[in-house]
């Protein structure tokens, strides 16, 4: 019988073990570099099937004016906290240019009026915040994909890079500073719009006055608000933590369509 | 007849071993449970960050709820509740408030059910999703198996004879009992046990999976009709959590009736294979 003893004594073993693993060892396993690696080779996985499955203009769904949710929640900063930002806000934005340059033939600096004077795309669709929640909200701009068009895009360019305004994380450096961005895939998809505004009104400060990027099949953090610039990039890695935006450099995945 | 075969009037009583669970079926069978166990613990990580469900397309503060964990904090008092449908219960130590080293913390599962303990939400999706792509990898390996090598057609398909509402109701009295089959009726699964692993494999698995899936906006736009089976993407949340919650209940019930009709025994054939059944020897 020694042996049904040692059997049940491992199968005990095991148990105790895999459940004293679950509960106690994964935060030592969470803090492993290794472990973490492996963890983060599934966003890899994710991002191929999805593309593989949308191929490349599969369009997120657009709701109706009856689906507008009744109250949007502003989310991350409300108002940005700078003087350059509050002299801006004062003066309707008139002061105002989207920068766009980086990897791009004709750099350009546009206005908000020049911004309204282009054709607009107007959608109406779901906002998914990471955290679980979900608005709907109609949003009015102009594709990204025509502002690129302006202004050509050199081949060498990967990522399209939006600096924000607003500072979500106070720090000496600066690296609390709000960017996020996106591949050629998504800046040029006929969804990703910058939107000057949202449920027919002019864009409010709390939802990322003047400009704020919509960007349809991904979730809330990628829809970057306050945007100040737009750079072309072929790497992140020059950029803050290197991750290619703010939650990013803070663990979150930079392909955020799960 | 093989020596194996089961004879209900041999003269004396005996125990033999019969080839209960193939291979894959042990090794997907704990893979399965390892995907399970981190999905569900990251699960109420990623929960935790935004502890309330609602019904439809959208849903956030404000919006009425269906379900909300949450905790009144007043000084030094803090208090946790778990609302339903309107109806509050007070739930602090558990849900809503809870020790956080030793402390009263509000956050809606305690520490202990969440991986990482402390709360981090990046870090819950990636446990989350990188379990979710093996516990994906498992299951079509299994389902593959299964349907090459019969396994549900022989062991998980219940006979008409067990689906009769007699049988049904005899095999409910029998485990009410804690009357379990042995001999020869040991040697297949029971009509209940079949039906519960088959509403386990073919419906709450698979609504898990969709139910996930329909809250990615990437498989929104790759997939339309997934939001519309389910309603909306908040209605696909709380069904992704009742569903946890209900495959919470079956493992329950699982290891109960594995510990009651003989805990080693059910645990050997599912990591050997091998299954002993007792015969009683002459019928009398």
């Amino acid at each position: 019988m020694s042996h049904v003893f040692t059997r049940r004594r491992f199968l005990v073993g095991s148990t105790l073990g895999a459940g004293a693993l679950a509960l106690s060892g994964c935060d030592v396993l969470d803090q492993n570099g290794d472990i973490d690696a492996v963890l983060r080779s599934a966003e890899q996985l994710t991002m191929k099937a999805q593309r593989l499955l949308q191929g490349r203009n599969a369009l997120a769904r657009e709701f109706t004016e009856a689906d507008i949710s009744p109250s949007f929640r502003v989310n991350g900063t409300s108002v940005p906290d700078s003087d350059e930002y509050a002299v801006l806000a004062e003066g309707e934005f008139k002061g105002w240019k989207l920068k766009v340059g980086g990897l791009v033939e004709r750099p350009q600096e546009i206005s908000l009026a020049d911004l309204r004077k282009l054709p607009a795309r107007t959608q109406i669709t779901r906002h998914d915040c990471v955290e679980g929640w979900s608005a709907i909200g109609k949003w009015t701009g102009v594709p990204l994909m025509s502002i690129l068009n302006r202004t050509g895009v050199k081949p060498t360019a990967r990522y399209a890079v939006f600096h924000c305004a607003d500072e979500l994380e106070r720090t000496l450096d600066g690296s609390g500073r709000y960017y996020e961005s996106i591949d050629l895939v998504d800046a040029f998809h006929p969804q990703t719009i910058l939107a000057y505004e949202m449920n027919g009104q002019a864009l409010s400060i709390g939802h990322g006055a003047p400009l704020r990027l919509r960007v349809e099949r991904q979730l809330g953090y990628k829809q970057a608000k306050y945007i100040m610039r737009i750079e072309l990039v072929d790497s992140f890695s020059s950029l803050w933590g290197g991750n290619g935006g703010f939650w990013e450099d803070r663990g979150y995945e930079w392909y955020a369509g799960i | 007849m093989n020596e194996n075969a089961i004879n209900d009037n041999v003269r004396s009583p005996r125990t033999i071993f019969i080839r209960r669970h193939s291979l894959v079926t042990r090794l997907t069978h704990w893979l399965n449970a390892l995907c399970l166990s981190f999905l569900l613990l990251s699960g109420l990580q990623i929960f935790n960050a935004h502890p309330e469900l609602y019904w439809g397309h959208f849903g956030a503060d404000g919006d009425p709820a269906i379900v909300t964990i949450g905790s009144d904090v007043r000084g030094d008092d803090a208090r946790g509740f778990v609302r339903i449908a309107g109806v509050e219960f007070s739930t602090t130590g558990i849900l809503g408030v809870s020790e956080v080293d030793g402390e009263l913390t509000p956050r809606a599962f305690p520490a202990w059910a969440t991986i990482p303990s402390f709360q981090d939400l990046a870090a819950g999706r990636r446990w989350h999703f990188f379990f979710a792509w093996l516990f994906l990898v498992n299951g079509v390996l299994y389902l593959g198996f299964s349907i090459l090598s019969g396994h549900f057609r022989r062991d998980l398909a219940p006979s008409s004879h067990q689906l009769s509402p007699r049988h049904l109701w005899h095999e409910i009295l029998d485990h009410a009992r804690l009357r379990f089959p042995e001999g020869e009726e040991a040697r297949h699964y029971n009509a209940l046990q079949k039906l519960t692993y088959l509403a386990v494999i073919f419906v709450l698995l698979p609504l898990m999976v969709l139910s996930g899936l329909t809250m990615s906006p990437g498989m929104n736009a790759a997939l339309p009709a997934l939001v519309d089976i389910f309603g909306g993407r908040q209605s696909a949340r709380t069904i992704h959590f009742i569903t946890a919650s209900l495959l919470v209940l079956f493992v329950i019930v699982h290891v109960a009736m594995v510990v009651l009709s003989g805990t080693w025994n059910n645990i050997r054939s599912m990591i050997t294979g091998r299954y002993a059944i007792h015969e009683k020897g002459p019928k009398s």
